[in-house]
């Protein structure tokens, strides 16, 4: 029998008004796992991230996280976006969203935000603990700036990155709240091909240093390199899921990625 | 430079505004006299007013969009003075310590009114540094600072008026009630959009002045309350003399240790949240930041400075009515965050200086200060909305070294 | 029918229901006028423009000087009454276009508080500007309205500048209705305030609609601001601030962005003050206002008839 899978969501219905965004969706990550999901445009994959990050208070359905070795789980369902972050789970944006007048280090710092405790009166004291705490903060993040191949430009502005550079940055950002599950909206959106394939290999080795990764991408030659299993989704349904191979030729997704059906 | 096109849009730019201003600037009449004043001089001071600003409108742009040509780096490296003396230490400290000792020497040398002045001064100063962690740090537009204000001056003239109770009793209350008011005020509607809070904000301090002024029987109305009594040093009463004296020196005291205060917690873990909320909420919450609880603390930090000026200012006074504490009050201390630069420690000290001791220095121009007001957080925003001195992130660095990819 | 009026409200509690109704109606009207310019700027370019109080005060004052100089010199009563309220019209309307080509269009692209910090400074700066041009003094404003004779029956009730006032907003809004649903200008700006790029692409120059948006809007104010100032008598530079705010009440009252929204939240605010202050105290005039804003933008800041927004990740 297989471990009881870090994120298990039944279930999960959205609705905005008279819209059925996102209809009954099951779906489950395994600890150490890469799971893609894809669709084509509109077919509501960020809206399930939105749900899943609390930004969005699903209609109905359930989501349960259990931390990997754990045996209890807990219910996303309905929790602020920070809590969810607190419990484990961290995100990227589709479209960028660094905080463009700080530096990159203070980025990455800003997702170390929920692991420490510092407040008013350490702030103003500034006693042993808290520059403990603060020299903490930078190594940890010079250390992921340094996975993510940015070190070298931990005091720049964020706003001065190349594209490509900021969406690393994005994930640097998400990999300093310690998180067991990342999960990346279109990680490889306008990189050439040279920047995805160092993609790749990062997020290779952020699945090998043990976060499990759920990612919505359009690049399916990233796709089907990375994953381990494939989610496909179209008009808010789950219509296929399986390891890469069988969604290559599945019928269902061939038909819904060429649109045989136009009018549907 | 300029060529025909400009002149000949100056001038119908000009020509625009003298219709623009006819009605009101050139015609002044007085209904009970029945008698008519054309001003037509006024005329041709806006022709010729709006014709020069226009030029010099355009030659600003032009001279930035060369600018923006020229070397990003070069930009960069061409920082302001203020920015290059506070990057290196020693520069910093001697200016420090010249700054102080000219502050402490000053009372000496002058007389009690500018003394007075120079108090007035200081304490926008810290009512700045108070609203920026508010409006600067944590971009929270609070249009109702003033209210905080008004809780801290009203605690004390109660408080002193009823019971008796002395300046240092009442500091800490006055800050904390203004601080509780903060916390009142900001749970419900610090989850409101940027605009609306402003507003909210706004309509919140308006209350409070108008339930001043029509509640008699609490704050003697718009009359006032009258006879505060000035501060004490460990039961040392002074004279109006001494005790202008003594609360400048209090002021100078009270703005370092807010400036150390202020300076601190911008370094911090909670200054870096509240600046990463000012960028982008949504992002911030997800990184794990609790939103409501940051604002709130933003909030109520910025609103206990305003408590704590506040029965500073009944004490200088000892004499506070509403109509110390209008919408106009709450605008003069945004102009002077938005002037200095927004966040920015030093900019904000630079900007309450100029804008309270400018008009007071040139008499001339109190007539038109509070014009000029307005017209600063308009050009502000429109040609520098970083403010005069621009806040500069604070570096970290690593005891590892990461060279750049290329190096290696 | 006012005989008839009279008759059947003898009542003298009734009698003062009725009149508090009616000014109620008045005040509402009036604000509504006010409210529309901010609920339309608000609609198409998402600002609250903080300087409307001011241009609805510009225009009052346009009116009270061209109509004392015309009284000045021995005008007839409709002449004066047709150029002041022409004048008016004009100067805020010029007024309006100004302010939003100095201190707003350069900030079209900027983080969303700039405009609004803008917005208060050409608030305080007109303020002042009117204060240096003119007077601090309040002044006397002219009757323009005359008491017509066949409303005798019933003035303590019903003034004629109640039904003037009534009326004449009735009018505007049909026209603003028309202008809004039937002509070339009405439909570009409702396409633009929808989506603006989007209204870019199809050829709409945004950028006139958005003028004609802020001149339409300072029109009303400045009708307005006529209207108010022959109904109270008097005026000074600082009018523009409290009207402002409490138009600016009605617009978010009603939903702000929605026109049928800001013209039934002008008279929901109306006659709430006036019952308040005719039956509770009318120390608190203003508070209940500012109270009623605060309380709406905390618990329904989508109004009565606008929509919830959503937020876009």
């Amino acid at each position: 029998m297989m471990a009881t899978p870090i994120l298990q969501i039944s279930g999960l219905t959205m609705d905005f008004g008279g819209i059925r965004a996102l209809n009954r969706l099951d779906l489950e990550v395994h600890a150490g796992e890469i799971v893609a999901l894809i669709g084509p445009n509109g077919a509501g994959k960020t809206t399930f991230f939105n749900c899943l990050t609390g930004i969005y208070t699903p209609t109905a359905g359930e989501i349960l996280l259990t931390p990997p070795g754990s045996t209890k789980n807990v219910s996303l369902k309905g929790l602020k976006p920070n809590h969810v972050t607190e419990k484990g789970l961290a995100r990227t944006f589709q479209n960028i969203r660094l905080f463009s007048q700080m530096t990159v280090l203070e980025n990455v710092m800003i997702g170390r935000h929920c692991r420490t405790k510092a407040f008013i009166l350490g702030a103003i004291l500034r006693n042993a603990a808290t520059r403990r705490e603060e020299r903490q903060i930078v190594e940890m993040s010079y250390a992921i700036l340094d996975k993510v191949g940015l070190a070298h430009l931990a005091n720049e502005f964020a706003r001065n990155l190349p594209y490509g550079a900021q969406r690393r940055l994005e994930i640097a950002r998400a990999l300093a709240t310690e998180p067991f599950l990342l999960l990346l909206d279109e990680p490889a959106a306008g990189m050439n091909p040279q920047e995805t394939q160092e993609l790749d290999r990062l997020i290779k080795e952020i699945s090998t240093d043990g976060h499990s990764i759920l990612l919505i991408e359009h690049d399916m030659k990233l796709v089907m390199s990375l994953s381990d299993r494939i989610f496909v989704m179209d008009y808010g349904k789950k219509i296929a899921q399986g390891k890469p191979s069988e969604i290559r030729s599945n019928p269902a997704v061939i038909k819904a990625y060429l649109g045989e059906d136009v009018d549907a | 430079m300029l060529g025909f096109k400009e002149i000949k849009n100056g001038l119908l730019v000009s020509l625009w505004f003298v219709f623009l201003t006819f009605p009101l600037m050139v015609v002044k009449v007085d209904p009970v006299e029945r008698i008519v004043r054309w001003r037509w001089e006024n005329s041709l001071y806006v022709a010729i007013g709006t014709f020069a600003v226009f030029l010099l409108v355009k030659i600003i742009i032009q001279r930035r969009s060369r600018n923006a040509a020229v070397d990003k780096e070069a930009e960069q490296k061409k920082e302001s003075f203020i920015h290059r003396v506070l990057a290196s230490p020693r520069q910093k400290f001697t200016l420090i310590a010249l700054l102080l000792a000219v502050a402490i020497v000053f009372p000496l040398f002058s007389s009690s009114y500018q003394t007075n002045v120079m108090t007035t001064a200081l304490m926008y100063v810290v009512l700045g540094l108070g609203l920026n962690i508010v409006v600067g740090m944590a971009g929270l537009l609070d249009l109702g600072y003033v209210a905080f204000y008004a809780v801290g001056a009203y605690s004390y003239a109660l408080l002193n008026h009823h019971f008796d109770l002395g300046f240092w009793a009442v500091l800490p209350i006055g800050g904390g009630l203004a601080a509780i008011f903060g916390i009142l005020l900001g749970f419900p509607v610090l989850r409101l959009r940027g605009d609306y809070l402003a507003i909210v904000t706004l309509g919140f301090g308006e209350i409070i002045r108008l339930v001043l002024e029509n509640w008699s029987e609490f704050s003697k109305g718009p009359s006032g309350i009258s006879n505060i009594s000035r501060p004490g040093l460990f039961g040392i009463e002074f004279g109006l003399d001494g005790a202008i004296i003594y609360i400048y020196y209090l002021m100078i005291v009270f703005m370092i240790v807010t400036i150390f205060i202020v300076n601190r917690l911008q370094d911090s873990r909670l200054g870096r949240a509240w600046i990463a909320l000012r960028e982008d909420e949504i992002a911030c919450q997800a990184m794990g930041i609790d939103k409501r609880k940051t604002k709130l603390v933003a909030f109520s930090l910025g609103a206990f400075w305003a408590g704590i000026i506040g029965v500073v200012f009944a004490a200088k006074t000892t004499f506070i009515n509403p109509a110390s504490f209008t919408f106009l009050e709450s605008a003069i201390i945004l102009a002077i965050v938005v002037l200095g630069g927004m966040g920015s420690i030093v900019g904000v000290i630079f900007g309450a200086l100029i804008l309270i001791l400018l008009p007071e220095y040139l008499r001339a121009l109190s007539e038109y200060r509070m014009l000029a007001f307005g017209a600063i957080l308009v050009a502000m925003m429109v040609f520098r909305p970083q403010g005069l001195i621009s806040n500069i992130r604070r570096t970290y660095h690593s005891d590892k070294k990461f060279p750049s990819p290329t190096q290696q | 029918m006012a005989a008839c009026f009279r008759f059947f409200f003898r009542d003298p509690g009734m009698d003062y229901f009725i009149e508090l109704f009616c000014s109620g109606l008045t005040r509402g009207a009036i604000y509504a006028l006010i409210a529309l310019g901010y609920t339309m700027v608000y609609g198409i370019i998402g600002l609250i423009n903080f300087a409307h109080g001011e241009i609805y005060m510009i225009g009052a004052f346009t009116a009270f000087i061209v109509a004392t100089v015309l009284s000045i010199y021995g005008f007839p009563l409709l002449a004066i009454v047709i150029l002041a309220g022409f004048a008016a019209v004009i100067w805020s309307s010029a007024y309006g276009y100004t302010v939003e080509k100095i201190a707003y269009r350069p900030l079209r692209h900027a983080p969303r508080l700039s405009p609004l910090i803008s917005a208060i400074g050409m608030s305080i700066f007109l303020q002042n500007y009117v204060l240096l041009a003119q007077t601090s003094n309040f002044l006397p404003f002219p009757e323009l309205i005359p008491e017509f004779a066949f409303m005798e029956p019933i003035a303590h009730i019903v003034g004629s500048t109640d039904i003037v006032i009534l009326i004449t907003t009735a009018v505007i809004m049909l026209i603003l209705t028309i202008v809004i649903k039937g002509t070339k200008v009405g439909k570009a700006m409702r396409a633009t305030s929808q989506d603006r790029t989007m209204a870019m692409l199809v050829g709409i120059n945004v950028n006139r609609i958005i003028s004609a948006t802020f001149i339409i809007g300072s029109a009303l104010a400045a009708v307005g601001g006529l209207l108010i100032a022959s109904h109270i008598g008097q005026i000074n530079f600082y009018i523009g601030f409290l009207a402002g705010i409490k138009a600016f009440t009605a617009a978010v009252l009603g939903g702000i962005g929605s026109i049928p929204g800001a013209v039934l939240g002008g008279l929901v605010l109306g006659l709430t003050e006036s019952f308040a202050t005719g039956y509770v105290s009318s120390d608190y005039e203003d508070v209940f206002a500012f109270s009623l804003l605060v309380l709406i933008l905390i618990f329904k800041p989508s109004g009565l008839l606008g929509k919830a927004e959503t937020k876009k990740v």
